[in-house]
């Protein structure tokens, strides 16, 4: 596809850290005057390929036209001069600049060698104006909503680029007014000829604003469609990486366990949080997977942070063996006999300069109060005990964590929660970035934990492997519990109907 | 209106000006030229390398190195002038280089070694203060036909008051950094800087070379105030201007700059150091008050400026909170 409209256009686009592919050949067109939409999970490779694109990266293998002409941006400024501009989600503007200072940082217009802030302030109230933003350009950019910042840097990021701009996650903090502001500046700015990409995971906004779609998956591209041709359902399963058909395991037999099986003994009822997770009941029964199913950012971790007390839920109730207790927070939760390992291991799971033993004993020593010192020599003991059991590699109880293997780390964060003997583990995305071998022994441990009695909640965005280890699946959509599936009807099927057709009445 | 982000500047002006007030009502003789004239000599040095320090504190660093290089810059140019008979203005210049080429390295190490400034800085003062004690240990008295008519070079004003070149130097320090700061592109990205290093850097600020430029500018006003100090005392000392570098950062961060960086006047420091030079004059008046009660009552005014910006950073994120809430 080399027409005249053709933009950028990135061929077979690959890029590895210390060894690990993040991209994988990936091609990529823009066409002047379109809204085009990058979809995929974490890790898909989402932001590498937008960080590629507009020089914060450089990639290993591939081509990058601008025009037809290769160009190879080396950093940010460079890709701004050959018309690439960005806005990020989070880290955009300064807060502790005023909009006209924000506007014109680092080409700000000057006489006899000094600021001009009159021709400063003329100029970003003429460029505001044509995004329809009749602000005051002298005051602190930190007094504006999160929508006003976000035109402001879309304003920055035209007038510097003018051809291409790329939106990560533009929407992720706006209510949906604000999205429809947003979304009129960026319809104004295709008819002006600019090509658009806008990361996002709200399939609802991609059919909204978007012409084109094109989704990555574990680094490859899976595909790059016409939106107007492509139903929900393909969508999804694009992204779940998954062609619809049916699964082989059979439930049937379990059907009839699961509904016999008395009263939970722990249970929430009404559990939700504003803004963050809507009200759900869940019940989950001594040696039950309960699965969790959904797409990136629809509320999938929320849950699990209401659930260990990470986030205080503002409804419900809470109750372990009929007592009403209240999860204030993760110490609350351990008391409890909960248990969590994050998504982001590296940041929020591990403790990287401590010994594998030192992370294996950090929960049991929270829960038993500092006043108990656990002994090094326990600690060891402990270690060993684990290091055994789930065969973590190197097998030294010394080594700083950093060092091993994700999957290696992943287990050591299990030994670190089994060994405060949970009756509720809470796992989210616990294979996600390890080893297909390593992969394997932790759903093997799963099914393992579940037998001996353990209660388990697995968030996964791999719906075989969910639909593979869980009793029973809740599906969320949009920050609500939509359906929940179990037995013969949990298949991977089924959940991407129920996203889909959640979707649609959302659309509707 | 007031903008938020000059409250903190207007607070310390108000300080200041009831405390002076509440001086004058009990020291009438307080109002006078010459009072004001004395603290503007005194302070000068202190003035001078504050300025460097809010630049510093602006983009989120810290600069201890100071009070370190000002004792080198005494000491150098006293041996260089009083002991090896060099001509004051090219001891002078030779300083200024030093100290500058001292700061940027500084300013290197932070950039390209992503080492805290806290550290780097550190170790500068140490090394600063080892280099004065290797040139001399002694107290080098210094004397020069120009050093002379620079220390006898004053304006008058009504009623006796002395502008002296001293606070001449400081007053235009003053002035040059309120429009560097304010007023052109190297202002404008020592506040992004300060905001956030990693916006700034995504939105094509020059991170490297401003820090160093930031960094050097600290060094060159440090050997400035060292030269000042020199003027001021007729010698060299190496163990002279000891914790200077904090005294700089109480009147930074009294003058309502924000310790986090990214907010803040130079206008401000200079109130700073008014407040400071205040004090002191009224403990001279007063007669019977221990000089110490100047670091209690900075001590007390850091506390309060400290607690009032903690306060406005949380008021204006519970007003934009709840305008957010109106919105939705």
């Amino acid at each position: 596809m080399t027409d005249t409209n053709t933009l950028l256009e990135a061929r077979g686009i690959g890029k590895s850290f210390l060894g690990i592919t993040a991209l994988d050949g990936v091609d990529f067109t823009l066409e002047a005057g379109e809204i085009h939409a990058l979809l995929g999970e974490n890790g898909a490779g989402k932001s590498t390929l937008i960080k590629i694109l507009t020089g914060v990266y450089t990639r290993d293998r591939g081509t990058m036209r601008m025009h037809g002409q290769e160009v190879t941006p080396a950093n940010v400024g460079e890709a701004q001069a050959l018309g690439i501009g960005t806005v990020y989600q989070e880290v955009n503007l300064l807060e502790n600049l005023t909009v006209a200072e924000n506007l014109f940082l680092g080409r700000q217009p000057r006489r006899f060698g000094l600021i001009d802030r009159r021709e400063m302030r003329r100029r970003s109230k003429a460029l505001l104006e044509r995004y329809g933003l009749d602000i005051d350009v002298d005051a602190l950019l930190s007094s504006y909503s999160v929508a006003v910042r976000q035109i402001v840097a879309i304003a920055r990021a035209v007038d510097l680029s003018g051809k291409v701009l790329v939106l990560d996650e533009p929407t992720a903090s706006l209510d949906a007014h604000e999205v429809e502001m947003l979304f009129s500046v960026l319809r104004k700015l295709r008819e002006d000829g600019l090509g658009i990409i806008i990361i996002t995971h709200f399939l609802n906004q991609v059919y909204a604003v978007a012409d084109r779609v094109t989704v990555l998956r574990n680094g490859r591209l899976v595909g790059t469609k016409k939106l107007s041709d492509l139903p929900r359902l393909e969508l999804i399963s694009m992204m779940l990486g998954r062609e619809l058909q049916h699964i082989t395991r059979d439930h049937q037999a379990e059907d009839a366990t699961v509904a016999a099986t008395a009263e939970a003994p722990i249970q929430f009822l009404g559990y939700g949080k504003r803004g963050s997770v809507a009200p759900f009941d869940l019940q989950v029964r001594p040696g039950e997977v309960v699965g969790v199913a959904g797409l990136l950012g629809s509320g999938r971790s929320e849950t699990a942070f209401l659930l260990f007390g990470i986030d205080r839920a503002d409804s419900g109730t809470a109750m372990v063996d009929g007592k009403e207790v209240t999860l204030s927070s993760p110490e609350a939760a351990i008391a409890n006999g909960f248990g969590f390992c994050p998504e982001e291991r590296k940041t929020d799971g591990i403790i990287g300069d401590f010994s594998v033993a030192d992370n294996i004993a950090l929960a049991l020593q929270a829960r038993q109060g500092w006043a108990k010192p656990i002994t090094s020599a326990e600690k060891t003991a402990l270690a060993d005990n684990f290091i055994k059991s789930l065969d973590i590699r190197p097998a030294d109880p010394e080594r700083p964590i950093k060092f091993l293997s994700g999957g290696n780390q992943q287990k050591a964060i299990l030994a670190r929660w089994l060994a405060t003997d949970p009756r509720l583990l809470i796992l989210d995305e616990p294979t996600r970035g390890i080893d297909i071998g390593a992969h394997a022994e932790i759903l093997k441990m799963i099914e393992k934990l579940c037998a001996e009695g353990m209660s388990l909640v697995v968030i996964s965005s791999e719906l075989e492997e969910l639909t593979a280890v869980a009793h029973r699946v809740i599906v969320l959509s949009d920050r609500k519990h939509v359906a929940e599936l179990a037995g013969s009807e949990m298949t991977a099927d089924n959940i991407m109907q129920a996203i889909a057709s959640s979707a649609r009445t959302e659309a509707a | 209106m007031i903008h938020a982000r000059n409250l903190p500047f207007v607070t310390t002006l108000g300080i200041f000006v009831i405390a002076y007030a509440l001086c004058v009502a009990q020291f009438p003789n307080m109002l006078s030229t010459r009072v004001i004239g004395n603290l503007l000599t005194d302070n000068a040095f202190l003035g001078i390398a504050a300025v460097g320090m809010t630049f510093v504190i602006l983009s989120g660093g810290i600069d201890l190195s100071i009070g370190s290089v000002i004792a080198f810059t005494s000491v150098f140019v006293a041996v260089m002038v009083g002991s090896l008979g060099v001509h004051p203005l090219v001891a002078f210049a030779a300083v200024l280089v030093i100290s500058t080429i001292f700061g940027s390295l500084m300013g290197a190490m932070i950039r390209y070694l992503d080492i805290p400034p806290f550290v780097v800085t550190l170790a500068g003062m140490f090394l600063a203060r080892g280099a004065a004690y290797l040139i001399s240990t002694e107290s080098v008295p210094i004397s020069h036909e120009i050093i002379d008519t620079i220390q006898g070079f004053y304006f008058r004003f009504p009623g006796g008051g002395r502008l002296t070149a001293l606070a001449m130097l400081m007053l235009a320090v003053f002035i040059a950094a309120s429009f560097i700061a304010g007023r052109t592109r190297f202002g404008a990205n020592v506040y992004a800087i300060g905001g956030n290093q990693q916006s700034a850097e995504l939105m094509g600020v020059p991170v490297g070379s401003t820090t160093i430029g930031i960094y050097a500018l600290s060094g060159f006003l440090s050997g400035l105030a060292g030269i000042a100090y020199t003027l001021y005392t007729s010698s060299g000392y190496s163990l002279a201007t000891v914790g200077v570098e904090l005294d700089a950062i109480a009147a930074v961060v009294i003058g309502g700059t924000l310790l986090t960086g990214g907010v803040g006047l130079v206008a401000g420091t200079f109130v700073g150091i008014l407040i400071q030079g205040l004090i002191q004059t009224y403990i001279v008046f007063d007669g019977s008050l221990s000089s110490w009660w100047t670091k209690i009552v900075i001590g007390i005014l850091l506390f309060v400026f400290i607690v009032l910006q903690r306060g406005i950073i949380w008021y204006s994120n519970r007003k934009l909170a709840e305008s957010r809430l109106k919105e939705v």
